[in-house]
């Protein structure tokens, strides 16, 4: 299955942070790329959302669902930031 | 008062469908009636949700098609293998009710003053959105020189035609129609690729870059994307929405 991008998780990501945050720019810890959101690698079939950097490939963010609680990991955000 | 501002913020809703429109032989537009809605700006999203009678629900994320101001529309094809599309393109009809939420999105849209010239770049239906995008342009009088090159399988396949076609619209068409191609078919027939990204895309200049909206499925845009930066366009004024038969 071919990833996705950013734009895919637009739902979710305003379920979890409760604003629009596809424009919202993100830092990768790893390589220090730094893009919008919806630029980003999205896997949806994984165990949960994967998110990796488009530089590096390494994993930004993972949102898992347990029992109707979303477990969001930003492990590999070195800095989240909305314009507005 | 705190639930009332979550609500507002992003909320499961009832949406009845006000009508079904045939596109294609896979493709239905269906017309929603949404009590709430907050209205959107063109290339926005809405979430779907349907649930099952054991209680097991399937959302998928759809690109609204019609322009703000409109009614909310999506534009659905139905995938073989999925759990959400068959239902929503062979199934509903008028006066059933749907759950979405949203608008959703923030990335791939584009405001009459975000200005142009506009380049879209559509594979299948990849459309949908940048559809939302000239309507808008239409509503609103704009006179954005806008291209559109739109990459179809067959002639059968290209989604919203008619309108397209309409010269009154002013906007540039370029077909290309990759497996099949009608008798007597002058227009392109192969898959996009640099040869006639170059072709058709206006040119990148420095003082006025044009905005580009590439939508289609991932190795299309892959392709697209990387072919208008190679031509010169600025990579912030590319933008890119990839979609595939996935679900969460």
């Amino acid at each position: 299955m071919e990833p996705l991008d950013g734009n895919a998780i637009g739902g979710l990501l305003l379920e979890v942070f409760g604003v629009e945050m596809t424009s919202a720019k993100g830092v990768c810890a790893y390589c220090g790329a730094a893009g919008e959101l919806a630029t980003l690698v999205v896997y949806l079939q994984a165990p949960g959302t994967v998110v990796r950097c488009r530089g590096c490939g390494n994993v930004l963010v993972v949102i898992v669902d347990r029992r109707g609680v979303k477990c969001v990991d930003l492990r590999g955000v070195a800095a989240l930031d909305r314009a507005d | 008062m705190a639930r009332t501002a979550v609500r507002g913020r992003l909320s499961w809703q009832i949406a009845t469908v006000d009508g079904v429109v045939v596109e294609t032989a896979r493709v239905r537009t269906i017309v929603l009636g949404v009590s709430e809605w907050l209205g959107h700006r063109a290339g926005k999203h809405l979430d779907v949700r349907l649930t099952a009678e054991d209680g097991y629900r399937a959302e998928r994320e759809y690109s609204i098609a019609s322009a703000p101001g409109e009614p909310v529309a999506i534009t659905v094809e139905r995938l073989g293998d999925g759990e959400v599309s068959p239902y929503l393109t062979d199934e509903l009809r008028a006066g059933h009710e749907i759950e979405v939420r949203g608008p959703i999105g923030g990335h791939f849209v584009w405001d009459v003053d975000h200005g142009g010239p506009l380049l879209l770049v559509a594979g299948g239906s990849g459309i949908v959105p940048l559809r939302s995008m000239l309507r808008h342009r239409r509503r609103s009088e704009s006179d954005v020189p806008v291209r559109l090159l739109y990459s179809s399988r067959a002639i059968e396949e290209v989604i919203y035609r008619a309108e397209l076609d309409d010269r009154a619209a002013g906007v540039e068409v370029v077909y290309t129609l990759t497996r099949e191609q009608p008798p007597g078919w002058a227009g392109h027939a192969r898959r996009v690729d640099d040869a006639l990204l170059e072709e058709v895309a206006w040119p990148a200049d420095e003082a006025h870059p044009p905005l580009a909206f590439v939508c289609g499925p991932t190795s299309f845009v892959e392709t697209v994307a990387s072919g208008l930066v190679s031509l010169g366009y600025p990579p912030a004024r590319v933008k890119t929405e990839r979609f595939g038969a996935t679900g969460r």
